[in-house]
């Protein structure tokens, strides 16, 4: 083995020694008093976890522009515009909403189809647009009585507020330029997708 | 592998002379238009090499033709991998790479097969296998227009007959 590794010539390079390198000097650990307490079960430590919260990895057909399918939900076969990914690994998308009733909404990577269409989406600036945008709004809890019960349930649907509707607006003003610069585009996203006699999902191209 | 006696070079020729059958004057209607023959293109049919335009340059026993094509190494290929075309060039037994390259080019072989509806089946389907979604619906709205005139230009027919 030593002729076979070629032991022999790393130490003809180094003049007839085999090469050594310095030890680091270990920093001495500072003297830890014994503990006063020892517990009587051993107490199990969690494994150690290095895991780090990413965004879903995009799938590579997906790029800012692209077209696409959305496969669940009350927008179901709609084809829309992809935005942007959020921090939250969620899909930023918008129908345009003048175009197909869709509005700027967050949609999971995993019920989308990428098609290879793309639009220009360079005159659109999404960078306002995150999680916190499209959270939840949280109400002032109100004690309710019997009689106010009543009353409440009545204000439980909200208007969306018209900053909502300018952002859409906004967003939408240059898509729709775009769009409307290629020939059939407008109405292919106004139609829904749907699966005809014949069409093999595993066989289309989308 | 046993090469074949170019001396019996005429027995790998499956052609059947029908004239030599029958000493009358009347001759069979002849089932088979399409021949195993030295210089016969073929389309595969199955493997990796599927839906390639082959050229049969050699045969080498009664199930497998030895086999080549300007963009593959020449191989051996049984018969069923094959499908039979109308296509046949001029070659001798097993031509060199080039020799081959120039004959296909003087027989304008590609030409021939893309314009030959067989060819030109396959290049639809292929088309139609490549579609987008975003092509699918142009189509789509095409082949209504299409239908929309060719139904005005029956309803005028309709009209000037039974005026």
């Amino acid at each position: 083995m030593y002729h076979k590794r070629g032991l022999w010539a790393i130490k003809a390079k180094n003049g007839g020694v085999f090469p050594k390198h310095e030890k680091k000097a270990i920093a001495a650990a500072p003297t830890e008093k014994p503990p006063k307490f020892y517990p009587a079960d051993d107490i199990k430590k969690p494994l150690v976890n290095k895991r780090k919260a990413r965004p879903t990895k995009l799938r590579a057909s997906i790029t800012p522009g692209t077209v696409l399918i959305i496969l669940a939900g009350r927008f179901k076969g709609k084809r829309v515009v992809f935005l942007k990914q959020l921090t939250s690994g969620l899909l930023l998308v918008t129908g345009p909403f003048k175009i197909n009733g869709v509005p700027l909404r967050r949609v999971n990577q995993s019920y989308v189809i990428a098609t290879s269409t793309k639009v220009d989406i360079s005159g659109v600036n999404v960078e306002k647009f995150d999680d916190k945008y499209f959270g939840k709004k949280v109400e002032k809890k109100k004690t309710k009585g019997e009689g106010e019960f009543f009353e409440a349930e009545k204000e439980e649907k909200s208007l969306l507020p018209q900053e909502k509707k300018d952002d859409q607006k906004s967003v939408d003003a240059a898509l729709i330029k775009t769009i409307e610069a290629v020939p059939d585009l407008k109405s292919y996203l106004g139609a829904r997708f749907s699966l005809r006699a014949g069409m093999k999902p595993h066989e289309l191209v989308f | 592998m046993s090469v074949a006696n170019p001396n019996l070079h005429y027995l790998h020729h499956y052609r059947l002379d029908p004239s030599s059958r029958r000493s009358t004057s009347q001759t069979p209607k002849m089932p088979f238009k399409r021949y195993v023959e030295i210089g016969r293109i073929a389309l595969v049919n199955y493997g990796k090499d599927y839906g390639k335009l082959v050229v049969i340059v050699d045969v080498i026993d009664q199930n497998r033709a030895l086999v080549d094509a300007p963009d593959m190494v020449r191989g051996q290929m049984n018969f069923k991998r094959l499908t039979l075309t109308d296509i046949k060039i001029d070659i001798n037994r097993v031509p060199k790479k080039k020799t081959l390259v120039a004959a296909l080019e003087a027989a304008d072989v590609k030409n021939k097969w893309e314009s030959s509806s067989w060819g030109r089946k396959l290049i639809v389907q292929k088309k139609r296998a490549s579609l987008n979604d975003f092509d699918r619906f142009k189509i789509m709205l095409a082949k209504i227009k299409k239908a929309g005139v060719v139904r005005q230009e029956l309803a005028k027919l309709k009209k000037e007959t039974t005026a």
